[in-house]
């Protein structure tokens, strides 16, 4: 009979890969002209966002059209954080909110979406395809998952050039299943560059819940095999989201490489005009919409601050004619001369 | 003054639909963002919801009443404060005819802040409702034997029975694809496949093109039957690589040992203001690659006949729908087993003078153009070719021997497109039949715009296929 082979020495325990992580984000400390700011900003998105709907349904908007609603504190505390003609932005197709969070002019993103020559992209792009270079946002891209690999680029230029900027990479948990972005993942941290993968953890992709698409649904730890530090936000208090804002920028501008914040977020609205969102009950929507929305949190914050009721009014009338007139604009502008159909096609002439 | 609440449009397709349920009452004070009411469109039951604060003063279409017009009031909104016995007696300004364009001056005057509270909701602008237009107002004869009962079908009911008919005789056809199963199809063509076959069968992937579209190559090479759908053609781009590279080759890679018996189907093409990134024709670009079979329908009945035999193909099966043909009623032959075969284009439209050769939804703008001219003296034959790979020569230049003549109809760009090849194959095989330079109507050789009036001039028309003609015939 054989006898017992001698033990083996015990495996050496499995080392867990020590990463370098942030230290967790704490809610930003606005003051009450930053929170008014803030407010301003959401309101400006939640009532656009109204108005395209409304828009839509009266046939001025075609095609496909994503709206914001609900996810304000996303983009507007992200965006608050960044430096415009330094850094740039780069988003999917649900982008109206994150033109608006950068100071882009609502009635040439209303124009645009009404398809007028007067539109951001001259009409020709719609709602999906909107850009502004002058303020580093780099759209606006109707293929789900694209613009990470495209941030990334974006991000290596920032570090090609030393200009010290980042690139604030926006997507949606849908898009966090692409493959593209765990190639993009792995050379982002490969040469550290300074990219802020924000993620839009809005729960559904079109009719999709995360549950039942994600074989890790925190979606934050998606970067651990590639080193890739993350950090879960309250994506409905635009102070917390503020917060996290400046940790990743601090991370990202001291040459650490890459980050993932997941902001948990929630739409209100279907993935787009024609959804008819039977994949979640009305009591779930309104239970967000009631108990956690962002601008309602705002309000309470800013009540606590000392401001009065009617200072918010004047506001809310503000943002209003705002928007009236951004529609009117959107409206009333021309639509393009029928010889804009081949410019642009090609930058030079051969 | 009280707001009307118009019947809103809630689809790019929808003209009427069904006031489902209201959800609010005569009294109920309402704010932005609230859901007032579920109205049915033609594609799913959707929620209504309130742009304006204000109180619901009148109801003025009840609920579970049917074919209500879009743009038709259906509510009375009071504003803050406003008593609701006022509001009763609004008068719709927005139905206040308005001048003749003639007649308006140069510079328009300041709209009325009624009339800008009560704008009439109607369906968004798009040159794809005449590409529709083109398909309901012409009428397509399948081809079956004398005697065979035919029933309307959509093209979306008929693409759907195949699939359920192939699975329910073949345990190893399974369908996956992004939002197959629960949410019923993203253009609902998977409705009920669930019900009927479970979640073995009919796979929710997450958004995972290449992926998926490796997955599904995989199993099929395994022996599997997959059906995989793209939510659109215009996102297969994410898994070309897969359908080029692994499955169009295997069989000639492996020396004839190795199948990939799969069929990637789903929507090609323009759709409504979708804008560059969602709209472009595939069909040259899949249609450029042996070892694929390439399959691109117009009518129900062949949508039906081919997508069985594309299923029961050994070979990988690139399978063009049009999404705007999904609507669309035809005549179905009703058979036990219509199975179509792969590579035969149909003359669709018999006719002497002229021969114009479209696939896909172009068939119904060259049959909407032949009708045209026959009110003009001449008669065109129209074949539809159908599959695009292998491409039905011998129709095409029979019918051109006949007639002498060619015009070209596609939908989708013109440079190195199907209507490149089938003025090629004229050249090539039917010179001596030619008496003048065959034609082609395509869409203009640029990124789809979204603006109306560019899409308008950028897809093709039945007119411009007339001229086409009149141009061939010397007329």
């Amino acid at each position: 009979m054989a006898r017992t082979a001698k033990k083996a020495a015990a495996p050496a325990a499995q080392q867990e890969p020590q990463i370098e992580r942030p230290p967790q984000p704490k809610r930003y400390e606005a003051t009450k002209d930053e929170l008014l700011q803030f407010y301003r900003e959401m309101l400006l998105i939640r009532r656009f966002e109204e108005r395209a709907g409304q828009l839509y349904g009266l046939g001025l908007i075609g095609g496909f059209c994503h709206l914001y609603i609900g996810q304000e504190a996303v983009g507007v505390g992200l965006q608050s954080a960044m430096t415009v003609g330094k850094d740039s932005v780069i988003t999917g197709y649900r982008d109206h909110g994150h033109m608006l969070a950068y100071g882009i002019d609502p009635k040439v993103i209303m124009a645009e979406l009404t398809g007028r020559a007067a539109g951001i992209s001259k009409g020709k792009g719609g709602s999906m395809h909107m850009f502004s270079v002058e303020h580093g946002f780099y759209g606006g891209h109707g293929i789900v998952g694209a613009q990470v690999s495209l941030g990334t680029g974006l991000a290596l230029k920032h570090q090609y050039s030393g200009d010290g900027g980042v690139c604030l990479t926006y997507f949606g948990d849908g898009a966090s299943n692409q493959g593209q972005v765990y190639e993009s993942f792995n050379m982002a941290k490969l040469w550290n560059l300074p990219v802020i993968y924000a993620i839009e953890n809005n729960k559904y992709a079109m009719g999709t819940s995360v549950q039942r698409s994600h074989s890790e649904p925190l979606l934050y730890r998606r970067g651990e095999s590639f080193r890739i530090p993350g950090i879960q936000v309250d994506g409905m208090d635009v102070l917390a989201v503020r917060g996290a804002a400046e940790v990743a920028l601090e991370w990202t501008r001291g040459g650490k490489g890459p980050i993932i914040l997941e902001l948990m977020t929630y739409r209100y609205r279907g993935h787009s005009m024609s959804d008819p969102a039977k994949y979640r009950t009305r009591e779930e929507v309104q239970d967000m919409r009631e108990h956690r929305d962002p601008i309602a949190h705002a309000e309470r914050d800013l009540a606590a601050m000392g401001v009065k009721e009617d200072e918010l009014k004047a506001i809310d009338k503000e943002i209003k004619d705002i928007v009236v007139g951004a529609a009117k604009f959107a409206e009333d502008a021309p639509e393009p001369e029928a010889s804009e159909l081949t410019t642009d096609v090609l930058v030079e002439s051969y | 003054m009280a707001t009307e609440l118009k019947m809103p449009a809630l689809s790019p397709t929808m003209e009427e639909g069904t006031l489902a349920k209201w959800l609010v009452k005569e009294g109920d004070d309402v704010k932005s963002g609230d859901i007032l009411a579920e109205i049915e469109t033609d594609k799913a039951t959707m929620e209504f919801e309130a742009v304006d604060e204000g109180k619901i003063a009148k109801i003025l279409v009840p609920e579970g009443t049917d074919g209500v017009k879009v743009g038709q009031p259906i509510a009375l909104l009071a504003a803050d404060g406003e008593q609701v016995s006022d509001a009763g007696s609004a008068t719709p300004t927005a139905d206040t005819p308005k001048p003749a364009m003639k007649e308006e001056p140069a510079i328009p005057a300041p709209e009325s802040q009624q009339a800008e509270a009560t704008p009439t909701p109607h369906v968004f602008e798009t040159a794809a409702r005449d590409l529709v237009a083109d398909v309901a107002a012409t009428h397509d004869e399948p081809e079956v034997p004398e005697g065979t009962p035919l029933v309307s079908s959509t093209v979306r009911e008929a693409l759907r029975d195949a699939m359920a008919e192939e699975m329910r005789k073949d345990e190893r056809v399974f369908v996956m694809g992004e939002e197959v199963a629960e949410y019923q199809g993203a253009y609902k063509v998977t409705q009920g496949l669930l019900e009927e076959f479970g979640a073995k069968r009919v796979i929710d992937t997450p958004i995972t093109e290449y992926g998926f579209a490796g997955i599904g190559s995989g199993a099929a090479m395994g022996g599997l039957r997959p059906i995989v759908e793209f939510m659109t053609f215009n996102f297969a781009m994410q898994a070309i690589d897969h359908i080029i590279n692994s499955a169009a080759k295997t069989n000639y890679m492996s020396g004839g040992q190795m199948r990939c018996p799969i069929v990637f189907r789903g929507p090609n093409g323009a759709a409504a203001r979708v804008a560059a990134q969602h709209s472009q024709n595939y069909g040259p670009w899949y249609a450029s690659v042996p070892g694929l079979v390439v399959i691109a329908p117009y009518s129900a009945a062949d949508a039906k006949g081919l997508l069985k035999a594309a299923i029961r193909s050994e070979d990988p099966v690139v399978f063009l729908e049009n999404e705007l043909l999904y609507g669309q009623h035809f005549d179905v032959p009703q058979m036990d087993d219509y199975v179509l075969p792969i590579g035969k284009a149909r003359v669709v439209r018999p006719g002497k003078d002229v021969t114009i050769v479209s696939y896909s939804i172009g068939v119904g703008v060259a049959l909407e153009a032949a009708q045209e001219l026959m009110g003009q003296g001449i008669n065109a034959e129209v074949i539809d070719l159908r599959t695009l790979r292998p491409l039905d020569k011998a129709t095409v230049l029979e019918s051109l021997k006949r007639t002498n003549r060619m015009v070209v109809v596609e939908e989708g760009w013109p440079t190195c497109s199907i209507s490149s090849e089938i003025i090629a194959i004229a050249m090539t095989e039917g010179f001596d039949d030619l008496d003048a330079p065959v034609m082609r109507v395509t869409d203009a050789d640029v990124p789809l715009p979204y603006a109306a009036n560019l899409e308008k001039i950028a897809l093709i028309k039945a007119s411009e296929v007339v001229e086409a003609v009149k141009a061939v015939t010397y007329r």
